[in-house]
């Protein structure tokens, strides 16, 4: 009987079938995939037992690529053309980028996002990374024995939304379909959470390779929801290489170190630090192509003091978050160290002071990432029953802003709102006669608009002339679960409406994305008909199955005729989806979407009821 | 397509309208109508139902936020009551409040101008039980009397006192950096 049916949106209607879902850690170091296996998050090896993919890709003049371990080698002997640490520049122009001059590679400054030229040509920092995802994505394929349904792509709780941006692009020309893009410390947190089935407040310290996080978190009855974040989205493991490169520069007396010689230098450096946990000294030998040969011992006291300002300068961004999470030290209930800097013991011992308490260490720091995405990967594809799923509430790292009146920021979003949200601001014209006006929208904190972020600028034209502050200009900032933002302006008066809505560009447009995607299509010999089709094919039967387990679930909510709409469409659908024409089946998709939205009402209002029963039976129970 | 609110943000959590608010039982019901319509239930089905669900929890975000934070809870009961403050544009104060607000301001500057991190503390402290009495004030009017107006009036001075600690927290802030 129908009334007996209970069925969770979240519920798929057909419970056996397992979609093949994976959570992505992309890092600055290191990158991984992992995925929920009978129940169990795994981290999926490469073919010879390897979990970690170094995030390195070297581009030869025979147009092949190499990805991970084969790159790794190549590091020192072919330094420009092999990219380290490309996460650093997504999403960032060449001024935002530390430590350029030690770079090795041939930076072209663009607008938004620089660019590397490689023996292979141009390359985007999106482009490099989506080497990176694909290499991922086959080695999960090959795993899972078929192809996959979404992943979840993790990024730093701590970057803008052209960082966002740009890593939801690299996914797209890696041929990944996004579930969702999660911070990491949330991640972390999830996994972390449910192993201890803890409650109570909880601090995340995150240092990667090149970025630094800290949440807060409050966790109970299965809801992660964080309260603040904040970090440094250019601080990492990287910096205390960088600091025992210019001690070893120093030390040995090399001045103008050759792009090789400084590569192979930053690798000893490394070395040195790793060596450093567990050591109380590290020697450092190199022979330089100069013949110089440098042979010094790292001593962990001189380590401790070159670093003690990188250290420090990760207490700032975890007192702000503190304090805008309306907490102190005293709240915490445990501190959660991710990312594999946080193994150097004076990290540990920073935060121990800090927090007055020992961190949590008992999860891998590499891995705690990859396994709560591919958990969260799992349930966003609706592998699970939705009664016993958790539920997280994330937020905004960064305040979003207009441009005001001499170069100044007006907020409409602050940071640390819980996403999604939407603001809306009115403006008016100034002039009388005034029939356009522009927009500039920023990220940061900062009260001047050129120490914010940039991340698009637009004209809202159309305006019917009227004298100077009649018109009604409302924009409307809107952030999805992503944290990816959307902007779009409206004059309201009189009858006349312009609109016009934004994606924040970093300076990859729609149409570059397309034309590299082409690229890398035709580059390994596809043919991109029958990849458009194949996508168009992919999302036209995603549809029908979750139509379908909508009608399942929910069939008693439509009338006889609407159903038989809903159903006619899906016949449609299918012939498309079985013939060969991409744009028949694209409008098939959009003609499907449309004929649900009532039907997507009606079981969105029977949830908000669920929820205020379930609500009630709760209060009954107590 | 908007969501449709025909239920005002009390009533969509199943809560009475009033100012005094049980914390635990809105952070239950926020959470029981987030676990229905966040995007994240939704991931896996049909793009209107993902359009939809981000709509959802969008407001449902919004009235969570209303409802939770007093200063904007009280705006709203005296919106809903027809009573609003028109914050923007009445700034008429009495002068002894003027006069007590400018105190506060300079004090601020110059704790602010001495790098005096521990001032900065004390003037917050005593900022914050200042702000905790007018919260009983406007609890007293809206829940008990019913009195609007002098809602209305403690809430403006309430605007002037929380602003002063957006304030004092830039400071700490800057101090710190």
């Amino acid at each position: 009987m129908a009334l007996l049916q209970i069925s969770e949106p979240g519920l798929s209607a057909a419970p056996h079938q397992h979609r093949l879902a994976v959570g992505i850690d992309l890092g600055t170091t290191n990158s991984l995939v992992a995925t929920v296996r009978n129940g169990i998050a795994v981290v999926l090896n490469d073919e010879v037992g390897r979990s970690l993919l170094p995030s390195i890709v070297r581009y030869k003049a025979d147009d092949r690529v190499d990805v991970g371990y084969a790159a790794q080698g190549a590091q020192a002997l072919d330094p420009r053309n092999t990219i380290v640490s490309a996460k650093r520049f997504m999403g960032r122009g060449l001024k935002d980028v530390a430590h350029i001059e030690s770079m090795p590679y041939d930076f072209l400054d663009a607008e938004g996002m620089v660019r590397l030229r490689t023996v292979a040509g141009v390359r985007s920092p999106v482009e490099v990374s989506a080497e990176i995802l694909k290499v991922l994505r086959s080695r999960a394929e090959a795993s899972l024995g078929g192809e996959l349904t979404g992943a979840v792509i993790t990024v730093p709780a701590y970057f803008d939304d052209a960082q966002r941006q740009a890593t939801k692009d690299a996914a797209r020309l890696a041929g990944i379909n996004v579930l969702r893009l999660l911070n990491e410390p949330t991640a972390a947190a999830i996994a972390y959470g449910l192993d201890n089935a803890s409650e109570g407040v909880y601090a995340v310290f995150d240092l990667g390779g090149g970025t630094f996080d800290i949440s807060i978190l409050k966790l109970s009855r299965g809801v992660f929801e964080v309260l603040a974040t904040n970090g440094d989205a250019a601080l990492g493991g990287d910096d205390f290489d960088q600091r025992v490169y210019c001690w070893i520069l120093d030390d040995a007396k090399i001045t103008f170190p050759s792009i090789e010689d400084t590569r192979r230098l930053l690798l000893k450096a490394r070395e040195a630090k790793e060596m450093l946990t567990g050591h109380d000294e590290a020697p450092i030998h190199a022979e330089l192509s100069t013949g110089q040969a440098v042979d010094l011992t790292l001593k962990i006291d001189t380590f401790a003091e070159m670093t003690r300002t990188l250290i420090s300068k990760t207490l700032g961004p975890t007192r702000k978050a503190l304090r805008d999470a309306g907490l102190t030290v005293d709240d915490i209930k445990g501190v959660v160290m991710v990312g594999g800097a946080t193994r150097m013991p004076q990290v540990q011992r920073a935060v121990a002071e800090y927090f007055k308490q020992e961190p949590l260490t008992n999860l891998d720091p590499d891995k705690v990432v990859a396994l709560g995405a591919a958990m969260q990967a799992n349930v966003l594809a609706g592998n699970r029953a939705g009664a016993d799923d958790w539920l997280l509430l994330d937020v905004i790292p960064l305040s979003l802003g207009l441009e005001t009146m001499g170069g100044l920021t007006e907020k409409v979003i602050p940071r640390n709102s819980t996403i999604p949200i939407a603001k809306a601001q009115e403006f008016t014209t100034f002039k009388d006669g005034q029939t356009a006006m522009s927009f500039h929208v920023v990220q940061g904190e900062r009260e001047l608009v050129a120490d914010c972020r940039s991340l698009a600028k637009f004209e809202l034209r159309g305006i019917p002339p009227m004298v100077a502050g009649a018109a009604r200009i409302r924009v409307t900032f809107q952030v999805d679960a992503d944290g990816l933002l959307s902007v779009s302006a409206r004059e309201m008066t009189s009858g006349v409406e312009a609109s016009i809505t934004v994606k924040p560009s970093y300076g990859l447009t729609d149409d570059e994305i397309a034309g590299m995607l082409k690229e890398s299509i035709e580059h390994v010999g596809d043919d991109v008909q029958a990849r458009n089709l194949r996508e168009q094919q992919v999302e036209a039967e995603r549809l029908v199955e979750a139509v379908e387990a909508a009608l399942a679930a929910d069939g008693r909510l439509l009338r006889a005729g609407e159903r038989a709409d809903i159903e006619e469409e899906i016949a449609a659908l299918r012939k498309r989806i079985a013939g060969s024409d991409h744009r028949a089946i694209k409008a098939g998709i959009d003609s499907l979407n449309a004929a649900t939205q009532d039907f997507a009402a009606r079981r969105m209002d029977q949830g908000v009821k669920r929820a205020l029963t379930g609500q009630k039976i709760v209060e009954f129970k107590l | 397509m908007v969501p449709d609110f025909r239920q005002d943000y009390f009533s969509l959590f199943g809560l009475p309208r009033a100012y005094r608010v049980d914390a635990g039982k809105l952070d239950r019901a926020y959470h029981a109508m987030q676990g229905q319509v966040h995007p994240d239930r939704h991931a896996h089905l049909a793009e209107s139902e993902r359009r939809l669900s981000m709509q959802w929890a969008t407001q449902v975000n919004e009235a969570y936020r209303t409802l939770k934070t007093p200063l904007l809870r009280a705006h709203y009961l005296l919106r809903l009551a027809g009573a609003e403050t028109d914050h923007e544009s009445n700034t008429a104060m009495p002068p002894a409040f003027l006069m007590e607000q400018m105190e506060w301001r300079e004090a601020v500057a110059e704790a602010r101008a001495a790098g005096d991190h521990h001032e900065l503390e004390k003037l917050m402290q005593r900022l914050k039980r200042h702000g905790d009495g007018l919260r009983a004030e406007i609890e007293r009017d809206l829940d008990a009397n019913k009195d609007y107006p002098a809602a209305a009036d403690a809430l403006r001075r309430l605007m002037f006192i929380e602003k002063l600690e957006h304030e004092i927290e830039d400071a700490l802030e800057a101090l710190e950096s």
